[in-house]
């Protein structure tokens, strides 16, 4: 039996379909059997960052509605034989998928996939429920900013309340220099006012939009420095125990070496 | 004073700590999940509920919520004028 993971945020545009890509990606490369579900219906978009927009038949509405088989939906990705999408439609309603189908259909899925990445829509309606309804496991995104960090907290929330409790924090875009400066919130800080486990830290990284221009994940790109924070993670999603990598910490052991002094800048 | 601060070395906080410190100001009442306009009928009824015993003035009645790390506290500064029924002196009238 796989594991059903959903990925969320509150807010958008902190980076929720690239980090389901990655890991997905990350999780193929090493072996395992990996679909991924793009729940944000009207708005999708993990197709064009998986660079898989061009073989889309079916989608997740003609899929719970019945109009085709689950198979059919399923498009296999160029580079992995054992990473699968199932795209979210783009031109059917919101209110086309219910809970309870989200639920039948990880069901389904989790038979025969070692993971089911469920990329997650921003806000907290329906998309949400839907998102999180066949979950078992949650993955809250977020970057160094008030706004993310604040929807987060909701998020967090939420989800304690849907009986997805301790989810994994992934912190991304982070800039090591602006937070030497005390001018980005760092890891600790973070962790402190959220109190969840920290899964990862991804770094803002150029080639990020490098490889989503190309539609290649930056999972696979071996100079990528948001490429390696993400295999790190998809390690850690197996249960793999990884250390941060020096980039990912650094911040929080030279704020600590400075707290210790008594510096501020 | 700002002078005077830079003088001895101390430096305006970073904006990472006013980050910090708005974003832990935030949480308390999204997680309280109380409105402005509950906190104020709450001071309503507290300062009807005071009045039987004292006499307050409720203009410069300042009803809050504020974090410490892990509690939250709700904080009312209710000036007090006098005991209903005494004089200042406390003499019963």
């Amino acid at each position: 039996m796989g594991e059903v993971i959903v990925v969320t945020s509150g807010k958008g545009g902190v980076g929720k379909t690239t980090t389901t890509a990655n890991i997905s990606t990350g999780l193929a490369s090493m072996g395992k059997k990996v679909v991924m579900i793009d729940t944000d219906i009207g708005l999708r978009n993990l197709d064009v960052v998986m660079g898989l927009e061009n073989r889309i038949v079916y989608d997740l509405v003609d899929v719970t509605r019945g109009d085709c088989r689950l198979r059919q939906a399923l498009i296999k990705d160029k580079r992995f034989e054992n990473l699968c999408l199932l795209p979210a439609a783009q031109t059917k309603d919101k209110t086309a998928v219910q809970p309870e189908q989200m639920r039948e259909l990880c069901e389904k899925l989790k038979k025969e996939f070692e993971y089911v990445i469920i990329d997650c829509p921003a806000g907290i309606e329906m998309g949400f429920k839907n998102a999180t309804a066949g979950a078992e496991r949650a993955l809250v995104v977020t970057t160094p900013e008030i706004s993310a960090v604040r929807d987060a907290d909701r998020i967090i929330g939420l989800l304690e309340a849907a009986e997805l409790p301790n989810p994994l924090l992934i912190v991304n875009r982070i800039r090591p220099t602006m937070v030497k400066k005390g001018d980005m919130m760092d890891i600790d800080d973070m962790i402190d006012i959220l109190a969840i486990d920290l899964l990862g830290v991804v770094p803002e990284d150029e080639s990020i939009v490098v490889s989503t221009n190309k539609g290649e994940p930056a999972v696979l790109d071996m100079k990528s420095m948001a490429g390696q924070a993400y295999r790190n993670i998809s390690r850690r999603i197996t249960g793999e125990d990884v250390p941060l990598i020096s980039m990912e910490s650094e911040d929080g052991f030279l704020s600590k070496i400075k707290k210790f002094f008594g510096i501020q800048r | 004073m700002d002078f005077l601060e830079r003088l001895f070395g101390r430096r305006k906080p970073t904006s990472k700590i006013i980050a910090k410190e708005r974003l832990r100001l935030v949480l308390v009442h999204d997680r309280a999940s109380i409105s402005p306009q509950v906190l104020d009928s709450l001071k309503e009824d507290m300062l009807d509920v005071i009045s039987n015993y004292m006499e307050i003035d409720r203009r410069g009645t300042e009803v809050t919520l504020n974090s410490d790390k892990e509690s939250v506290a709700l904080i009312a500064n209710i000036p007090v004028i006098g005991v209903v029924g005494r004089n200042k002196r406390g003499v019963r009238i």
